[in-house]
């Protein structure tokens, strides 16, 4: 019998270390001889802190363990034996239906094996893809696969990965780089942390392939500072492959080296475009650059360097080791394979999925993701981040792969998806992302950096209750040039928010502007707050907590806010266990 | 930049005396080195917990990089800090996952119940508060992250309460000294 707790940063931060130490206690404690290990996130979020219990070829998953359960579980399962089915999400016999839709390639491994230990990776076909390619495969049979395959990156734009290397490889020069994107910038959207977390080997495998096709011997990977585990987990499995001679000088007796070390970023949504990226890596200001040249032909210190996405790299050994077409079985016709989704937002099973490309968006939210919070009405899903688009449930049949999003008017992104539902407002979330793009501009290009400030001024205005009817057209002609007059990616999309929503929830606006009001009720300056006479009992509670005295009335009469005083807080709504006060 | 300028961009510092030397041993690790600017401002950070001014002169003049180009690295990434910070540093999450489920009456509580704005350190020097844009634990938004440690689902009391507990347990630790 061995014990296995997941402790990626959703597991420790939901409780997932407490749950460990009182285990490895309470099991001292009784002298019970068992095994404790971590495991990165199976990416079932909400569970967390997830605990399996493997009994042979058993596996039995509970989730949301707390001390207190933990304990039974011992007592119960781990010392006699029996079960706790009601804790039970998950067993080989009767595996969770979130799971079963799902099929797993990049996150084989995240939340089964221990990301610490080499070993659990290696029992697990681990560095058998770079192995067979040392062995049997040139360069180029590996880049000929990756076609078959019909991979394409992950990492936003979906360009045919195969291409990208044999452009590297074609590349003149005997130093060539490497680089791994970990940047990871999209706010709301964590699949590669979940990557690096619980199976970073696989990444480094990727990378020792990709770095073996285009003739590297050295990688780098950029990991944002805000992903302190990630980063001690890179660290470790690096050192261990190297020990292994998985990595380093004339790995596995191949004549081949390789080479891998950690950057870290230092806070930058722009160094995650890839010239940007290379720029921050030769340690300047992370700016982008035009191109061509291309990074395969003239990248990281001018040499031609590879960058791929963490995603990418992932599927890379598995394709190596089961063959591209049978990768290229999965998915639609022109984007192939599986995808990693971040589900997030209102949703109610929050987490990681990764499903054939092709499947309808209305699948991934309500059949794996479990439909909206509290049963409230979907509103729509925001996929592609700041670069990206709001999908309206009109358009929920959507397959999800590269082009089909595109025709929405959003991107597939590198794969968050941050669910929406009647309470967001929608004019909220374009002026959200508008204000992100505007911090995040690297300031070169003049209407990226103003241009975004003009339409965040006018998004603004119309959040405050002060927009003009001709506010929509500026911002629509603002938008397209900010498209066409930016450099990089950053500007070109950072309209999309916005169009995207002027697109489907015009009504929206217009219902800001018109009328002054906020359908979903969020924008706190077109709110104004009453208390219903027939409700009140004149309990006074809301005017003691008011923080501004707005409110006033007699004990045991209904009590009235002055408008004018009122600032919006909440506070009486909160706080009255009468429903007396009134929201429009 | 002329000499009016800098100084009043050297008056934007916060100055204490600082322990230069302590920086040897990251210069002596990043040495011919090209493109170290980045890791040794980290590290440097690190050491001392924001940059000073005299910190971001001796980088510049230890690596031969203007300092300008050195003052303008630091200011280009979030990053890097040119205040001192409180003992404890709180990132509050602004991502789009935070956003939606919240994050907003998470921050008002925060700067109520500490009485300072994101960007700012207490008087006391025990917190330093900060936005983000993502921690990466969007599955359990409203998020926040103290010292390292994340914290999910949160609500404008539970935050709050967060807050109280550290202080409390920095007072029981005083009083347990004295
Ligand atoms: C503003 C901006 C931000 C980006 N951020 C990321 C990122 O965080 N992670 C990533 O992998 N790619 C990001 N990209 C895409 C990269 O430029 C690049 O296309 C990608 O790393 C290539 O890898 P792939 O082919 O495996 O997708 C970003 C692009 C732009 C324009
Ligand atoms: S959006 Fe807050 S943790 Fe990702």
């Amino acid at each position: 019998m061995k014990l296995r707790i997941g402790l990626g940063s959703c597991g420790i931060a939901s409780g997932g270390k407490k749950v460990m130490e009182l285990l490895k206690k309470e099991t001292a404690h009784q002298g019970i001889k068992i095994e404790i290990e971590s495991a990165g996130c199976i990416g079932m979020c909400f569970y967390e802190p997830i605990l399996d219990l493997i009994d042979g070829d058993e596996i039995y998953t509970y989730g949301n363990v707390t001390e207190a359960i933990a304990e039974e579980i011992i007592t119960s399962h781990v010392v006699n034996g029996k079960p706790l089915e009601h804790y039970i999400i998950s067993s080989s016999k009767k595996p969770n239906p979130l799971m079963e839709k799902q099929v797993r390639i990049a996150l084989k491994n995240c939340g089964h094996i221990d990301p610490e230990d080499i070993d659990a990776y290696l029992t697990n076909d681990g560095y058998m893809g770079l192995k067979k390619i040392l062995d049997t495969m040139t360069p180029e049979q590996v880049i000929e696969e990756i076609k078959t395959s019909g991979l394409r990156g992950r990492g936003g734009a979906g360009f045919p990965t195969w291409f990208k290397w044999n452009a590297a490889r074609q590349s003149k020069g005997d130093i060539k780089y490497i680089v791994c994107n970990a940047d990871e910038g999209d706010p709301g959207a964590f699949m590669d942390r979940s990557v690096l977390e619980g199976d970073p080997h696989a990444v480094l495998e990727g990378m020792a392939i990709s770095g073996y096709a285009i003739g590297a011997n050295e990688g780098i990977i950029y990991v944002r500072a805000e992903y302190p585990l990630a980063i001690e987990r890179l660290e470790i499995a690096i050192e261990q492959a190297v020990s292994r001679n998985m990595l380093g000088s004339n790995i596995m007796g191949s004549g081949f080296n390789f080479s891998i070390r950690i950057k870290k970023g230092a806070g930058a949504f722009v160094c995650g475009e890839e010239t940007a990226l290379i720029a921050s890596l030769e340690g300047e200001r992370g700016m982008p650059r035009l191109k061509p040249p291309f990074p395969a032909q003239s990248g990281y210190f001018a040499k031609p360097t590879n960058i791929n996405n963490v995603e990418t790299f992932a599927n890379v050994p598995w394709i190596m080791l089961n063959g591209g077409s049978e990768y290229a079985a999965l998915g639609t016709e022109k984007s192939k394979g599986t995808k990693v989704f971040a589900l997030a937002g209102k949703i109610k099973n929050g987490g990681l999925v990764e499903v054939p490309m092709g499947m309808p968006l209305r699948e991934v939210i309500y059949d794996i993701g479990g439909g909206i919070k509290a049963d409230k009405q979907f509103k729509a899903v925001q996929m592609g981040g700041p670069s990206g688009g709001c999908i309206p449930a009109a358009l929920l049949d959507t397959p999800v792969d590269y082009e089909s999003i595109t025709k929405t008017g959003a991107i597939m992104g590198s794969g968050g998806m941050v669910v929406m539902d009647e309470d967001t407002c929608m004019v909220d979330m374009a002026r959200f992302f508008l204000d992100f793009t505007c911090k995040e501009s690297c300031g070169k290009c003049i209407y990226c950096r103003i241009g975004t400030k003009r339409m965040l001024e006018i998004l603004e205005r119309i959040c405050d209750g002060k927009g003009q009817e001709t506010d929509l057209e500026e911002l629509e002609e603002l938008a397209l040039s900010v498209k066409d007059g930016s450099l990089c990616g950053l500007g070109q999309t950072a309209p999309n928010p916005v169009l995207t929503t002027l697109k489907y929830f015009k009504d929206e606006y217009i219902a800001h502007i018109k009328d002054k009001k906020c359908p979903a009720k969020s924008c706190k300056n077109l709110l104004t707050y009453t208390i219903d006479a027939e409700s009140c009992i004149g309990c006074g509670l809301c005017s003691r907590k008011c923080p501004v005295a707005a409110i006033s009335g007699e004990k045991k009469q209904a009590h009235t806010i002055d408008g004018g005083k009122c600032i919006k807080c909440g506070k009486c709504l909160e706080v009255c266990k009468f429903k007396a006060v009134r929201l429009d | 930049m002329c000499d009016g300028c800098e100084k009043k961009m050297e008056q934007g510092f916060s100055e204490k005396e600082a322990d230069l030397s302590r920086l040897d041993p990251v210069f002596r690790e990043y040495e011919g080195k090209a493109g170290s600017v980045i890791s040794i401002l980290q590290k440097a950070q690190d050491l001392y917990g924001y940059l000073s001014l005299d910190v971001l002169r001796t980088i510049a003049d230890r690596t031969g990089v203007k300092r300008a180009k050195v003052y303008g690295i630091a200011t280009f990434y979030t990053q890097f800090r040119l205040k001192p910070v409180g003992r404890h540093i709180i990132l509050q999450c602004q991502g789009t996952a935070c956003h939606v489920n919240g994050s907003k009456a998470v921050s008002s509580a925060l700067c109520e119940e500490l009485g300072i704005s994101p960007g700012d350190t207490t008087e006391d020097g025990m917190f330093t508060l900060e936005d983000v844009a993502c921690l990466g634990c969007c599955s359990l938004a409203p998020v926040i992250m103290i010292d390292g440690e994340a914290y999910g689902k949160l609500t404008p009391d539970s935050a709050r309460q967060i807050v109280r507990d550290i202080y409390k347990k920095e007072k029981e630790g005083a009083n347990h000294e004295a």
